[in-house]
């Protein structure tokens, strides 16, 4: 027997929400690709099929059906994030094996859609760096910056045979946020570092292109401002403040908004649901600790990013953080917690 | 049509979450109330509003006149029941009735005998009679709150130890898409519900009326302001955001005053009623007709939508045929809105002064929910929800049966309203999950008052037992002591010290005995057993035996 309410909202499904996190990733995909060559066409198939091919086997082994859940669009969206978050033209068993952490164990092993308790992709992300940090601190230079860059021909050559006709170092540098630590270790102000460093122009369209992704998201409330407000807010304030205390060391807050995954962490990854606080004031401590530790992360740590590892701190936080932010309820007198 | 704001509109106070609807309000507002043919049969329930049941005052094969008393209001919380047209009683028995359970009650079954003649009106001088008579007549009359409710109007209307409540709003938000009945009750009978808010004003002292319409009705705003001319009553349009017709959250919009949990609205002196009870009033009080007919919307995949005035009784499917019966590809039928209204199992059930709304669903606009998922814990139902809950935590928990977490996220001010289970992505029936949780709770609740009643009475046993000793041996030693006094015990009786020891030890374990009486806790018996435990003190130690109190 039908029970009320009987109708729901039309064109709602959790499909529809990862399809409009996915589109609103385009623009970001296209960008990376026109700014850094074609080879994040190769990575982020590869982590599609992977993630894809795990999703059904895991899916198959816990005997659960594979329409509703492969069809869901949650298991792209982390493909989509791990490869945007990973260097391109790594070995393809280094996808293979982020994937695999993404999807069997942060989240199937937490029992699947919606009880992960970390955020599957960066799971991946994290797994990869801390086993592999000499492949993860190699970017491919931009377009125009460094003298080549790989074609889709020689991407794929050096994904599957490891070695293409050029060796990688040919097109790829160390990432500005390792350079600017090298640098910073044998003398050179960060200042000096930072107006040097490459692809600033390159790094600035992308970033731009996940704000606009963002921004759309935003639009379609499948986000609420909470978070990038939040997290952007604190990581600024917190980059300006070291940045005010030794401006030689510390990078200024305009090249943490510009360097790694920070717009792409405040838009799209810090925001996952599954792994985000629910709550509109849990959601700015969750949001604004983040924000925090990844320029503390990427200050003071060993790391060349810390959006990765302050997402997993938060992410472990929120169970208590929503327990003590629940909101007060109507006709509930301020204070009166149960 | 457009309408001028007054000037003086007062500022709206958003309440939290709510969600905007498809109104589907057109399909039944294109003309006007139609009245009903008079049909042969007629089925009345003696239990049409919130309380006790009215109890049954005419048997099978009875005549009735339209408006005559067929149930009378059985204790406080009642209203009564009158016949809906002149005929015979065929049977007071069991019928299926429109109720979410499905389950059959008490009916009075009426033949109309087709003459529909009426007993004597009994107008009420309303600004003379003194207000608890007043009440008492409208207890009489069976005034129900009409918007679904059917709580008696008679105990809304009385401030109580207040004296007076100083704001009255007319609920005329009908904010659950497709009902129209009060839309087409505003556009019709506008000043006859303003003279229903001036009686209903004058019994509860208020001082200001204020009228909340949802802005999708322009006509009936219209319609109202044009009748509020010349009085004070405030029309005030709302805007179109459910469940904006709830009486707490109306309350919030137009005085910013926040009812309490578990709370009245009357907590923070706004008494709220809706549109068509004020119309009853009127007529009762005015034309002295007790409630037997209301109007009812009957829209959605019938031939002919539309609002009906109908008789309390008429059977849900005379009501279709009337409306041009239900078109094929019909799917279902719900009693009220599509976000509260309930599914109805059986059309041989009448309409009652609850229902407000017979909607026939079909494929296109009801299509049977999508299965759920999982929850993503996107936050989309936190954010729609009128209370402030966290419906996603209620469901986690309700789901894994932990229901002492359920109470303490606030499972109770849940309002059913459906806001959450609306915007679930994943399709997930939340309300459904707080409804099998209350029941749940209500359950062990009454199992637990079962289980304190058993051992308050085990307590009770326990003591009366040792009452019992204690007085065995009080009245030992009394006689021990008198035989000792009395020298009984005579100084040549070789036995005297001995017989002397036997009855000083009486007299000790009297004594100790009663005082190990004493401690026995009785705080935390029921209070009726701590009564009962007292009157029995007071006959035992009140005479001798007779029982002195009845
Ligand atoms: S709307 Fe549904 S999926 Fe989203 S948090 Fe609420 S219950 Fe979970
Ligand atoms: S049904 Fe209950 S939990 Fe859901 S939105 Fe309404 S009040 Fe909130």
């Amino acid at each position: 027997m039908p029970t009320s309410p009987h109708i729901v909202l039309a064109d709602n499904s959790v499909r529809a929400v990862m399809f409009k996190v996915l589109a609103a990733l385009v623009p970001g995909v296209v960008v990376h690709a026109w700014m850094f060559g074609p080879a994040i066409w190769v990575s982020l198939l590869l982590t599609t099929l992977f993630c894809l091919v795990i999703e059904a086997l895991v899916l198959a082994m816990r005997d659960l059906p594979l329409k509703p859940f492969l069809s869901d669009g949650s298991v792209l969206v982390t493909a989509w994030l791990l490869a945007l978050s990973l260097p391109t033209l790594l070995p393809w068993w280094l996808y293979a094996l982020g994937s695999l952490f993404a999807v069997l164990v942060a989240k199937h092993l937490y029992g699947g859609l919606g009880q992960n308790v970390f955020n599957p992709a960066m799971v991946g992300y994290a797994v990869l760096i801390v086993s592999f940090p000499a492949h993860m601190n190699l970017w491919p230079a931009p377009v125009g910056v460094a003298g080549h860059t790989p074609n889709l021909m020689e991407a794929l050559d050096l994904v599957f045979a490891g070695q293409g006709a050029v060796s990688p170092d040919a097109y790829t540098a160390a990432t500005p946020m390792d350079q600017l630590r090298a640098q910073v270790r044998t003398g050179l102000s960060a200042e000096a570092v930072a107006a040097a460093s490459f692809g600033l122009h390159a790094k600035e369209a992308l970033v731009l292109s996940y704000a606009l992704g963002g921004l759309l998201l935003l639009a379609h409330r499948v986000i609420t401002w909470h978070v990038p407000v939040a997290f952007l807010g604190a990581l600024v304030a917190t980059a300006t403040l070291l940045h005010l205390i030794d401006p030689g060391r510390h990078a200024d807050p305009l090249f943490h908004l510009l360097t790694g995954s920070t717009v792409l962490g405040a838009f799209f990854i810090l925001t996952d649901p599954v792994s985000a606080s629910t709550t509109p004031l849990g959601k700015l401590i969750y949001a604004g600790l983040a924000g925090v530790i990844t320029v503390l992360i990427r200050s003071f740590g060993a790391y060349p990013d810390g959006v990765a590892f302050a997402v997993l701190l938060m992410n472990a936080a929120v169970p208590f953080i929503d327990a003590y932010t629940q909101p007060r309820v109507f006709g509930h007198s301020r204070g009166r917690r149960t | 049509m457009r309408f001028a704001p007054t000037p003086d509109e007062p500022r709206l106070t958003p309440f939290p979450g709510g969600i905007r609807l498809p109104a589907h309000k057109e399909v039944s507002t294109q003309r006007p109330i139609a009245a009903l043919p008079l049909l042969p049969l007629y089925v009345v329930p003696l239990r049409q509003h919130i309380g006790e049941p009215a109890r049954p005052i005419v048997q099978a094969g009875d005549r009735v006149l339209r408006g005559q008393m067929i149930g009378r209001p059985e204790g406080y919380v009642s209203v009564g029941v009158h016949a809906p047209t002149s005929g015979r009683v065929l049977a007071v028995e069991p019928r299926p009735v429109p109720h979410p359970s499905g389950l059959a009650d008490l009916c009075v079954v009426i033949e109309a005998d087709g003459e529909d003649r009426a007993v004597e009106p009994t107008p009420l001088d309303w600004h003379v009679m003194d207000a608890s008579s007043l009440r008492n007549r409208l207890r009489e009359m069976g005034l129900a709150g009409l918007g679904g409710a059917v709580f008696p109007s008679f105990i809304k209307l009385n401030p109580g130890a207040r004296r007076s409540i100083p704001i009255l709003i007319l609920n005329g938000a009908e904010c659950e898409p497709w009902i129209t009945c009060d839309d087409l009750l505003m556009r019709q009978r506008a000043s006859e519900i303003l003279l229903g808010a001036q009686i209903m004003r004058h019994m509860l002292g208020a001082q200001q009326v204020l009228v909340g319409i949802e802005d999708n009705k322009p006509q009936a705003i219209a319609s109202m302001m044009e009748a509020a001319i010349g009085s004070d009553i405030r029309v005030v349009a709302v805007p179109s955001i459910y469940p904006a017709g709830g009486g707490k959250q109306l309350t919030y919009l137009l005085t910013g005053r926040e009812t309490p949990a578990h709370g009245l609205t009357t907590d923070v002196g706004v008494q709220v009623f809706n549109v068509g009870t004020a119309y009853a009033l009127y007529r009762a009080v005015v034309h002295g007709e007790p409630l037997t007919s209301r109007i009812v919307t009957v829209t959605g995949h019938v031939a002919a939508p539309g609002n009906f005035e109908v008789r309390l009784g008429t059977p849900i499917a005379d009501l279709l045929a009337a409306a041009g019966g239900e078109l094929t590809g019909a799917t279902g039928r719900v009693i009220g809105g599509p976000m509260m209204g309930f599914e109805l199992k059986d059309t041989a059930a009448p309409v009652t002064k609850a229902v407000n709304c017979v909607l026939v669903k079909d494929a296109v606009h009801f299509p049977p929910p999508p299965p759920a998922l999982p929850c993503i814990r996107c936050g989309a139902c936190a954010r729609a929800c009128p209370m402030r809950l966290s419906p996603h935590e209620l469901y986690w928990y309700a789901r894994h049966r932990d229901f002492g977490k359920t109470q303490a996220l606030n499972l109770f001010d849940c309002i059913e309203c459906g806001c959450c289970s609306y915007v679930c992505p994943s399709h997930i029936p939340l309300v459904d999950y707080y409804r099998f949780a209350k029941s749940e709770i209500w359950a062990r609740e009454r199992e637990k008052k079962a289980a304190d009643e058993a051992r308050a009475r085990h307590e009770f046993r326990l003591q009366r037992l040792e009452r019992e000793k204690q007085e065995k041996a009080e009245r030992l030693a009394k006689k021990a002591a008198e035989r000792l006094e009395s020298g009984a015990v005579s100084a040549q009786d070789p036995d005297a010290e001995r017989k002397r020891a036997i009855l000083a030890a009486a007299i000790e374990k009297a004594r100790k005995a009663k005082e190990g009486v004493q401690p026995r806790n009785v705080d935390d018996l029921p209070e009726a057993v701590r009564k009962e435990i007292a009157s029995i003190d007071a006959r035992r130690t009140g005479g001798n035996g007779a029982d002195p109190t009845p």
